[in-house]
């Protein structure tokens, strides 16, 4: 019904398509090349995206820094726990918010609105005190801890999408059959649920691999420190940086990220919304 | 109260009235259980902090040890506005977070128009539009200080190639707040785009089809059918980019550390240095308070006149 497009329309349409892609894509592709350039050729003036003679030890170097090491795995401890504890604890909240009507709902979803109104530099120095007070201020348990309260309005709100979608006839058919209300979460929801769950971990997991701000403020000890962190204090005076390995660091701390990324592609873009748009 | 909604089973029972009430409170029992283990570490890490934070700022406290800390009531406040640095501060926030907001909503309709289009590549551009949502603040900001970089930056090395003279984008007054500011967008685009291009997808094509028939070109359908259809999914995204980008912190923090003299000096950049800086947290929650005050402000005044012009469209 739509009349055909003019020709020149297509060909500016693949120009500007082309010109996202370049300005989206260039960044990746140059922190990539940097990690895989000689030093000498780093600190010249020069536009070429591939190395004139590639250099493959500065991943060698990144590695060999003690201190990037201990960050992967610190890094990796604080994003795993926080994954699994985060969706542990929202999992029967969001159950509750989906399905509970009246003012528990509305309470959760405002303070979920309200949690991304406040900004969290008013909140990390009482945060900062509670922790001190604890005896949990630079420790990963403290990070820990607060990593999952701060991505718990995201889970809540992505898993009550979820088990919104689970028809409730299936809930009721077990409750005839005189099932209680925890072996009906874990017998006919919880296997429902399982593709919704994945992700959710999955965003939780990549949010606590890259947050930075709550990380600066609660380590102070550098054996401590988690991967943003470590790779901000590399970055130390401008001149001295060493700019291969230190590409080469970032690109590493991508992958992890972009990886999980790759594999939700489908659901960004399309399921996810619906299912978490839906109340 | 909070109740379960279950089909009313119609059981024989000898006192009915006294078996609800078990129920009930066997339901409201069952609530709390689901509820507890996650309101808990929001309650110690969240509420409480926040409660706190609002109070703090009425006080004199320091993170100096053994330090007494007493209610000046508002004597921060006071302090606050005759701070010419936190105003300009709050200044660059705004200067900030509305060009950013702004920014992106124009490129990731740009790119959400071509997403939905009869387009090829366009599997390969969602997925490479994903990488600035994949990527930590952190290595954004060291990517874009070395694309910057005035002496070994691929931004200068094509101006040189052209013998344009290059810039210190981020070193210099004129430059380091636009310079950011592209980065923010960068960094914004993918999530402004999946979200406008799920309203798009929602909008029917029979809507397009009648438009076309009555003789409506693209710009046309797109002024008159998209636009209107997305309005409440624009709003909604512009509102929350906002927030978002006055609120973010790491990304310019490894970017200028708000530098060349404070040009990117953003308000959670001022109060961060503030509080763990100079240590006076008590004057650090003061700003703290005044930014939310200002974010609800803002926010209220926007989305009250978007409803409003929303309503004199309907009409």
């Amino acid at each position: 019904m739509i009349a055909r497009r003019p020709r020149y329309a297509t060909v500016l349409m693949y120009a500007v398509l082309a010109a996202y892609l370049v300005f989206l894509g260039f960044p990746l592709l140059w922190l990539l090349s940097a990690s895989f350039k000689s030093s000498r050729e780093l600190n010249s003036l020069s536009v070429n995206l591939i190395p004139i003679e590639w250099d493959f030890s500065n991943y060698a170097n990144a590695l060999d820094r003690q201190n990037l090491v201990t960050a992967f795995g610190n890094s990796m401890l604080v994003a795993i726990v926080t994954m699994i504890v985060a969706v542990l604890l929202s999992m029967p909240m969001a159950y509750a918010l989906a399905r509970l009507k009246g003012r528990l709902r509305a309470a959760g979803t405002v303070w979920i609105l309200i949690s991304q109104v406040f900004p969290t530099i008013l909140i990390i120095i009482p945060l900062f005190l509670v922790l001190r007070s604890l005896q949990l201020n630079d420790t990963l348990f403290g990070l820990i801890l607060v990593y999952v309260t701060f991505t718990m309005p995201f889970t809540l709100w992505m898993l009550q999408g979820y088990v919104a979608a689970i028809p409730p006839e299936l809930e009721e058919a077990a409750e005839m059959d005189g099932a209680g209300r925890f072996t009906i979460l874990r017998t006919v929801i919880l296997p429902l649920l399982a593709p919704g769950l994945v992700a959710t971990a999955m965003f939780t997991f990549v949010s606590a691999w890259n947050e930075f701000f709550l990380a600066l403020v609660l380590l102070q000890s550098p054996e401590l420190y988690t991967l943003p962190i470590a790779l901000r204090s590399f970055l130390g005076a401008e001149g001295q940086t060493q700019l291969g390995p230190l590409a080469a660091g970032a690109i590493l701390a991508t992958i992890p990220s972009l990886v999980i990324f790759g594999i939700l592609q489908k659901k960004l873009t399309g399921g996810m919304l619906a299912g978490a748009v839906k109340g | 109260m909070t109740v379960i909604d279950t089909p009313a089973a119609p059981t024989p029972s000898k006192k009915p009235a006294k078996r609800i009430g078990a129920r009930v409170r066997a339901q409201r029992k069952e609530a709390i259980a689901l509820v507890i283990p996650a309101l808990l570490p929001i309650i110690v890490f969240s509420a409480i902090p926040l409660i706190s934070g609002v109070a703090l700022g009425f006080t004199d406290a320091t993170l100096a040890r053994n330090a007494e800390t007493n209610f000046v009531g508002l004597d921060n406040f006071v302090a606050l506005g005759g701070d010419t640095r936190f105003w300009g501060s709050f200044g660059i926030g705004l200067v900030w977070a509305g060009s950013v907001a702004g920014l992106t909503l124009i490129s990731a309709m740009g790119l959400a128009l071509l997403l939905n289009s009869d387009l090829k590549l366009k599997s390969l551009t969602r997925i490479l539009a994903l990488i600035p949502w994949a990527m930590p603040p952190v290595v954004i900001a060291i990517v874009w200080r070395m694309i910057y970089n005035p002496n070994s930056g691929p931004l200068n090395g094509t101006l040189e190639f052209f013998g344009i003279p290059g810039v210190n984008w981020l070193g210099d007054f004129s430059t380091a707040l636009p310079a950011v500011i592209v980065v923010g967008v960068w960094s914004g685009i993918p999530q402004t785009t999946v979200l406008l291009l799920a309203g798009m997808q929602s909008i029917a094509p029979e809507q397009h089809e009648a438009a076309a028939v009555d003789g409506a070109g693209a710009v046309r359908r797109f002024w008159h059918v998209t636009l209107p259809a997305l309005r409440p999914v624009i709003i909604a995204v512009t509102a929350l980019d906002f927030i978002w980008q006055f609120n973010s912190f790491g990304l310019i923090y490894v970017l200028t550390e708000g530098g060349p003299g404070g040009q990117t000096m953003i308000p959670p950049l001022f109060t961060y240095l503030e509080a763990f800086r100079n240590r006076e947290i008590g004057y650090a929650s003061a700003m703290g308070n005044v930014l939310v005050l200002a974010i609800l402000v803002i926010l209220s005044v926007y989305l009250v006149n978007q409803f409003r012009q929303n309503r004199k469209v309907r009409a």
